[in-house]
């Protein structure tokens, strides 16, 4: 196997080769030929083909070379020994070198390079928007002060100092004898000055380093580009109006012009944002097409940006930053989806590429010029200057942190100050005429761009190793403690109030307040401000998860028949554990983590959503439909009473499709009504699914376990409708599938008749479904010991698995769910009244 | 500000308190101010109405609970020592005080006491020990958004 393996490699290396070969050599045929295609010169007949080369020129080229790239990344990521090595970056620029030699020995001259404006305009803004649209909020702007000290003041540092000792040395002479004046040094030091986000993301992908690390390098590297176009912007001028002309003046404007450009790009970067949340709360009818305006308007963002002479990068990622939280609540789920993976395959893409014509763009004769002093000094004040420069900040912002950066975190943030295409692209920008030595500033760039990423590349690693640098948690961390965090927050909070003390997070406090009452209101879609409850999404990904993985699981034995075999089913729990990481490996690595984060509050049966369900409903076969119409529904109630529900606060109407759903139900259900109507646990026939109010039935698992689990109250959107519920219940169709009432005991909160037991008054007990189908399809689905022993929540309650609506007060807790069943349990259940609307008020009693 | 000898702060008292809480001389005397601000009745002492004119403490989740641990037990009042002993859980940590107070207690905003003062504020009987409906009533009142950001689909 190896070795077909490397063959295959080889195999596509060689083609990979002839692609470049045969573009370039087209490319040079095309040039002779251009001359001769204007002018249809002389037909002696009709063509019946022809080859039209010229016609299709520029578009072919370009999909050309990214397939290429695409291609490029494929051979590289074969083997992940060396990736894990040398980072992905420094082996794309590497092919790059071969490249431009393969197209240079063709062509005599690089007919492919990286320019500024296709690098500034088609390649950057993607990567960008990336970087903004998933940046953690929370993190990025907690540490925002520190950020923004290394951004500015850090960059400034780094482009003076190097500027200044550049032309220090060149007046001691050690440069020998180059054409460059102090404003020209300072133009280049601006320009070398920045650390570039790509290439920090490019390194410190492989290299998993804490958070507080990461966001701070990567903050400044997004932000420091504020500074960078106003230092080069300024020194441009500068060079060009010569030096006489500078005086205090222009010096105060270009101070200014860096506030102006700072906070100018933001604030287009906010307002697209703004504009893209409002967009998106409107797009509830065109729902195929919404993903693409993120796309559209960021990328606009950045352009209006750089019309006006303002921070594009920083607007950009502003927009990104702005939008993420509006946009990913109004989308539709699928569309959400779909933006993250555009955006990753774009922002790839894009760095692909660029690494790649790094690599291409250095073959090139013409733009050499050695020095071997200016290149050396250059490289060597970046990488020490850039030691001095965060060392002394850090050291100054450790005064003001509550937790101080450790000397190790200080070293490879100083380590991780890396070079990349921007410095590149600004480069490239430099006037020739007004700068004699463009060459030479070019050339040292590259040099100081590949020391950079492929030599600190390739050092990370191992250097992050060997200093025991605190490393990202492998885990998200589990649900319990992300509410103690929040239970301190709120202390925090409360002791800044107290004590007078305007703090970091009384301001943070403060602005959430402020974001819950007026931006969500005007930015997110009712439906989805009323949904926007991340518990639930926690819930609502975690049951998408199980259910797909429980399909999956079902499609690798064959069907979901297993479940009709008692000892499967009996042992499934523990086969569907132990052959969790054999059948799905790689989604084992996700629901890991998730299982890890919730082990605490869940069970280990996955509980599995009805809603999915739903929507294969109509595709199954009514056999295999049953079958997991059981399956789901068995280990639902087991997994469901300890998750969140969310409460209404509205009230009870009917939904308005049920009779819809209702249909759907009698069609596939219809083979079990006759069979409930006897039943072996002298029950009486199955509860009807009514539609008033149903008495509560106290039902405490064995051991122990809350009932009442159930709170969820149907919605009226039509979105979230579960009209899987005709799956959860086996019961007389012919009543109403969806329980619309919530049930209101004083001092127990609101119950919603969704989870609670079901109970007619002639039964005392109920028949779990599974049991009343088991009759029907002779045994065919066993009964699990778990449940034979206690009908705990029976899918009874599934049943009513209504539409969710979460309460737009962030006060509900799942726990609540349990308190009012050991409440309840002391007090004696009085038939519930009418159901009034629940209250919030009420909630505060417990 | 109303200035009754018997509230004014004397010199060794901010000694004394500085010596129990470390807070530095300036913080105290600003703490001082805050606290004669916020003591409306002017009798040098805080009820918990004082408190619960604070307006954001009302929309804080937690708002009466912290109120509670400022009251030691079965009071109603708590004076300027209180207040600043109840504070001074919230210094941040400084490794040095280990080798002051090796023989004295711990400090007031040491790792054990912080937590102490954590602990307190879920257990609302004071019988030192968390009992499940405590715990639930306090997540329910902690606002669970925000915190619970998982990205899945990675």
């Amino acid at each position: 196997m190896p070795v077909s393996y490397v063959h295959l490699w080889l195999w596509r290396s060689v083609v990979l080769i002839c692609l470049v070969l045969g573009v370039s050599a087209v490319n040079g045929e095309s040039k002779s030929d251009t001359h001769h295609h204007g002018n249809g010169s002389s037909i002696t007949g009709i063509p019946i083909v022809s080859f039209k080369w010229h016609h299709v020129e520029t578009p072919y080229l370009i999909v050309l070379w990214i397939l290429v790239a695409g291609v490029a990344k494929m051979v590289i990521e074969a083997n992940h020994h060396v990736t894990s090595v040398i980072p992905e970056s420094a082996l794309l620029i590497c092919v790059g070198f071969l490249f431009g030699g393969i197209i240079w020995g063709a062509d005599q001259k690089q007919t492919f390079s990286l320019t500024p404006t296709v690098f500034f305009f088609y390649l950057l803004p993607q990567i960008i928007l990336d970087a903004g649209y998933f940046m953690p909020n929370k993190l990025f702007f907690s540490n925002l002060g520190g950020i923004l000290i290394h951004a500015v003041i850090g960059t400034c540092w780094n482009a003076a100092s190097v500027g200044l000792s550049l032309w220090g040395c060149h007046q001691g002479g050690a440069m020998g004898d180059i054409d460059i004046g102090l404003l020209q040094y300072l133009l280049f030091g601006s320009l070398i000055a920045a650390v570039d986000p790509v290439a920090v993301i490019a390194v410190f992908e492989e290299v998993h380093v804490n958070e507080v690390l990461f966001i701070m390098v990567f903050g400044e590297s997004l932000l420091n580009d504020g500074v960078t176009v106003v230092l080069f912007n300024v020194f441009d001028a500068f060079v060009s109006l010569g030096g006489e002309k500078i005086n205090a003046v222009e010096i105060i404007k270009g101070i200014i012009s860096f506030f102006v450009v700072a906070f100018g790009g933001s604030l287009v970067g906010f307002v697209f944002g703004l504009l893209i949340s409002l967009l998106t709360r409107c797009t509830k009818n065109i729902q195929i097409i919404e993903a693409g305006f993120i796309f559209v308007l960021g990328y606009l963002s950045y352009l209006t940006a750089e019309m006006l002479s303002l921070s594009a990068i920083l607007s950009i990622a502003f927009c990104g930053i702005c939008c993420q939280k509006y946009i990913n609540a109004n989308m539709d789920e699928k569309s959400v989806i779909t933006v993250k993976y555009v955006m990753k395959v774009f922002a790839n893409g894009s760095e692909t590429i660029i690494f790649l014509f790094l690599g291409i763009s250095a073959i090139d004769k013409t733009i050499w010029v050695w020095n071997t002093g200016f290149i050396l000094l250059t490289v060597f004040f970046v990488f020490v200057y850039r030691c001095i420069g965060v060392f002394f900040l850090t050291w100054i912002q450790n005064k003001f942190r509550l937790v101080p950066l450790e000397v190790m975190d200080r070293i490879i943030m100083s380590y991780g100050g890396l070079r990349g295409a921007v410095a590149y692209g600004l480069a490239m920008m430099l006037d020739e005429n007004k700068i004699k030595e463009k060459n030479l500033m070019i050339g040292t760039t590259l040099i100081v761009v590949y020391f950079t990423v492929i030599l600190q590349g390739i050092t990370m690693k191992p250097l992050v190793t060997w200093l025991k640098v605190k490393r990202a948690s492998a885990n998200e961390i589990t649900l319990i403690e992300k509410v103690q965090n929040k239970v301190f927050d709120h202390m925090l909070v409360a002791i800044e109030d107290i004590s007078g003390q305007i703090g970091h997070n009384y301001m943070r406090d403060k602005w959430k307040h402020f974001e819950e009452k007026w931006m969500s209101w005007f930015l997110m879609k009712p439906s989805a401000r009323k949904k926007h409850d991340l518990v639930f999404d926690v819930f609502h990904q975690l049951n998408l998860k199980d259910a797909m993985n429980y399909v999956a699981e079902g499609e690798r034995r064959g069907s979901l028949e297993f479940i009709r075999n008692e000892t499967a089913f009996i042992d499934f729990k523990k086969k569907f554990a132990d052959e969790y990481s054999e059948a799905m490996p790689d989604i084992t690595v996700d629901m890991s983590d998730s299982y890890a984060a919730h082990s605490s509050m869940r069970d280990t049966v996955p509980s599995i959503s009805l809603e999915l369900h739903d929507q294969n409903t109509n595709g199954l076969r009514e056999t295999e439909d049953i079958n997991t119409h059981h399956l789901l529904q068995q280990h639902l109630y087991k997994g469901r009473k300890q998750h969140r529900h969310k409460y209404s606060r509205s009230h009870f109407t009917v939904n308005q499709d049920e009779n819809e759903v209702q249909e759907i139900f009698q069609r596939t259900m219809r083979t079990r009504l006759e069979s409930f109507k006897s039943t072996k646990m002298g029950v009486a026939p199955p509860k009807t699914i009514t539609k008033h109010p149903k008495k509560d039935q106290q039902q405490k698992m064995p051991n122990g376990k809350s009932t009442d689990n159930g709170k969820y109250c149907h919605c009226d959107d039509d979105d979230f409708e579960f009209s899987g519920d005709d799956g959860a219940s086996g019961y007389d169709p012919s009543a109403g599938s969806f329980p619309m009432r919530v049930t209101y005991r004083p001092g127990a909160g609101i119950e919603n008749p969704v989870f609670m037991p079901d109970l007619d008054p002639m039964a005392p007990m109920q028949i779990p479904p599974w049991l009343a189908e088991a009759e029907l399809d002779s045994s065919t689905v066993a009964l699990s010991q778990r449940a034979q022993t206690g009908l705990p929540w029976t899918p009874s309650n599934l049943q009513r698995l209504a539409p969710l609506r979460i309460s737009t007060r962030s006060t509900d807790s799942f726990m609540m769910a349990d308190v009012p069943a050991s409440q309840r349990q002391d007090e004696h259940l009085p038939p519930p009244p009418p159901p009034p609307p629940p209250s919030d008020d009420d909630r505060g009693h417990l | 500000m109303g200035s009754r000898a018997s509230t004014l702060l004397r010199e060794e008292e901010i000694e004394e308190i500085k010596k129990e809480t470390g807070f530095s001389h300036s913080q105290i005397t600003r703490l001082y101010s805050r606290f004669t601000s916020l003591d409306k009745g002017e009798n040098g002492t805080l009820s918990r109405e004082d408190f619960q004119r604070i307006p954001e403490l009302a929309i804080n989740p937690l708002g009466d609970r912290i109120i509670n641990a400022f009251f030691p037990e079965g009071e109603d009042q708590v004076n300027f020592r209180g207040f600043m002993r109840t504070l001074a859980h919230f210094r941040p940590i400084e490794d040095n005080e280990k080798n002051k107070n090796s023989s004295a207690s711990e400090p007031l905003n040491s790792r054990t006491n912080k937590l102490l003062f954590a602990f307190r504020l879920y257990d609302l009987d004071r019988d030192d020990k968390i009992s499940r409906d405590e715990l639930l009533q306090v997540l329910e009142k902690v606002d669970v958004e925000q915190k619970m950001s998982i990205r899945f689909l990675h």
